[in-house]
């Protein structure tokens, strides 16, 4: 009995302090923030701010120039929520029309679309910029968001996945009902795929939220940056004074992304768990 | 027929929006970018056609380029098995009847979830530094600190730490793969007296070897396109001496800095082939080391 115990402790001891140090880096970017800049590396084996200071957070809200971060942060939700709605619509009629419906070369669209998961981005990115600036669509959110109407591969295999799943009777009674094609998808199957559809929308979040490349690539004037291209330009800034907003808002940055997390834990979880969707 | 011409219909009409993206999105952009590659290209001029001559410079007279093809393979192998080895290790721990395990899974799921923001990268950036806690930590054992941005080899370890520090979603997916795979095998093994690690070698990496091969192709695929970690860690330069200069990145500053867009996409072919080339090894090996239940063994 005793050895269990200790068993147990050992265990314990060993799993927790491990995630502890995979998790301190984290920890002291949250502590640093509230540590006045110039005691941040003076300080840094500490992880106690002495003293304790907010100013960090509102010279780091203050932005650059003519902008502040509400600004960034307006423009990443509003760039987050067009491009989920177009994964959401999209996304669920295509994933329906492969997983329900019957028809001559489903199978040859369905291998095209999971090979374009395949495909790196690098291969379309210098076209895509040219044609989206023969459009006339440089410096807009058009280019990060209008593809996002048209599927995504990734999303559309989860959904397909889902529906799969869902009884054919179903769709058979809802016929007899009167229901015609669009009636099934609209009254059947979307009202039954709301988890995998929470799933498609927390991880379009994460991704769009963290989207780097596009924004450099498609945003040049500082009024639609969004927050990851302006904690981009606190680093090309930096000096020795700003560390402390520049910590200050990058702990501002994942705030929406641990809310998200602990209010949808579950679907995230086995989002990973069942499709291997990169968290 | 006519319920066949109806179904065709219905069929197109929901797929409809994938097809014309597939066209406008990604056709014509790999029709484009496959032109592009044989040209001299600056976005204000028409492209000039010169051959293969942008695959020649790349091979023969570009030592950037050679360099940083090596330090991405550096960076995908050393990267991924060592992700995967974490990923595999963890789940086996947390793979146990104790209550902790729900909270746990979450903490080491988290570098994860935040790791390819922005945010962590200036974390990574500012614990890396001259005077971060890596380096407090390694004078605290006894070891001499390291100039991580003064050393190209050690930046490039750097990058390597940031990507295995993300092992969590692996780890919840290898998580999953454990829990489906019978207790009753394990039972019946300790029966035979089987020891821990003829259980493992036996039992939980057949098992689990469908899961693992999905993993390593998805992470080598992806470790290879790795630009956002490289591109804030370095500033944008790649530096230092083109330590952290990634494929990609190096082939964004190409394209998007120096406005070689033919080369660039030359560039992005070649990547294309040795993703190409990196997935069909590890599928055609896999036939002599993952197991398939339906198959009745290999």
């Amino acid at each position: 009995m005793k050895s269990k115990h200790i068993k147990k402790l050992v265990y314990h001891v060993f799993v927790g302090g491990f995630a502890i140090l995979l998790l301190y880096p984290v920890v002291w970017l949250i502590m640093s923030s509230f540590k006045p800049s110039e005691r941040i590396f003076a300080t840094a084996e500490s992880l106690i701010p002495q003293p304790f200071v907010l100013g960090n957070y509102a010279q780091g809200w203050q932005g650059f120039g003519d902008y502040g971060f509400d600004t960034y942060i307006l423009n990443t939700f509003i760039f987050v929520i067009l491009v989920l709605i177009g994964h959401l619509i999209s996304c669920s009629l295509i994933a329906f029309g492969f997983a329900r419906l019957n028809f001559a070369g489903r199978r040859f669209w369905f291998s095209i679309m999971i090979l374009t998961l395949m495909l790196p981005y690098e291969i379309v990115m210098i076209p895509q910029y040219i044609i989206f600036a023969q459009l006339d669509w440089l410096n807009s959110l058009k280019p990060l968001v209008v593809p996002a109407y048209f599927g995504h591969p990734f999303f559309i295999f989860l959904l397909v996945q889902f529906i799969r799943t869902i009884p054919r009777e179903l769709d058979e009674a809802a016929i007899i009902d009167g229901c015609n094609t669009f009636g099934i998808y609209r009254r059947i199957i979307l009202p039954l795929i709301v988890p995998a559809l929470a799933t498609t929308s927390i991880f379009t979040f994460y991704w769009t939220w963290d989207n780097l490349l596009g924004p450099v690539l498609y945003l040049n004037s500082p009024s639609k940056y969004t927050v990851s291209m302006a904690l981009n330009m606190f680093l090309s800034n930096e000096t020795v004074s700003n560390w402390g907003a520049m910590f200050a808002m990058s702990v501002a940055s994942l705030i929406p992304v641990f809310i998200i997390f602990f209010i949808f834990q579950r679907y995230v979880v086995d989002g990973i768990s069942t499709s291997g969707l990169k968290g | 027929m006519q319920t066949h011409m109806k179904q065709n219909l219905w069929g197109y009409l929901f797929i409809g929006p994938f097809i014309i993206g597939f066209l406008a999105f990604t056709i014509i952009p790999i029709v484009a970018s496959f032109y592009f590659s044989f040209t001299s290209y600056n976005l204000f001029n028409p492209p000039e056609w010169i051959g293969l001559d942008n695959f020649k410079e790349m091979f023969t007279s570009d030592p950037r380029y050679l360099h940083s093809l090596k330090i991405t393979f550096i960076y995908v192998f050393a990267g991924v098995p060592l992700r995967l080895l974490f990923a595999l290790a963890v789940a086996m721990l947390l793979n146990t009847a104790s209550r902790a395990v729900g909270l746990y899974r979450t903490l080491y799921y988290l570098p994860s979830l935040i790791g390819g923001s922005v945010a962590v990268a200036i974390m990574w950036r500012n614990i890396f530094g001259d005077e971060g806690i890596v380096n407090l930590a390694l004078m605290t054992m006894g070891i001499d600190p390291v100039r991580w941005f003064g050393n190209p080899t050690a930046a490039l370890w750097m990058l390597i730490f940031l990507s295995v520090w993300q092992f969590g979603s692996s780890m919840l997916i290898f998580l999953a793969g454990l829990k489906s795979i019978p207790q009753s095998y394990y039972e019946a093994a300790s029966v035979d007296g089987a020891s821990f690690f003829q259980k493992f070698y036996n039992i939980t990496i057949p098992m689990l070897s469908p899961v693992i091969l999905f993993n390593a192709v998805m992470q080598t695929i992806a470790a290879f396109m790795t630009f956002v970690p490289a591109y804030i860690i370095s500033k944008g330069t790649g530096g230092p001496l083109d330590g952290t200069l990634l494929y990609s990145l190096y082939l964004f500053k190409q394209g998007f800095e120096f406005f070689h867009m033919g080369y660039a996409s030359a560039m992005a072919w070649v990547m294309l082939v040795i993703i190409g080339i990196l997935t069909s090894i590890i599928f055609f090996s896999s036939k002599y080391w993952v197991h398939y239940e339906s198959e009745g063994g290999r």
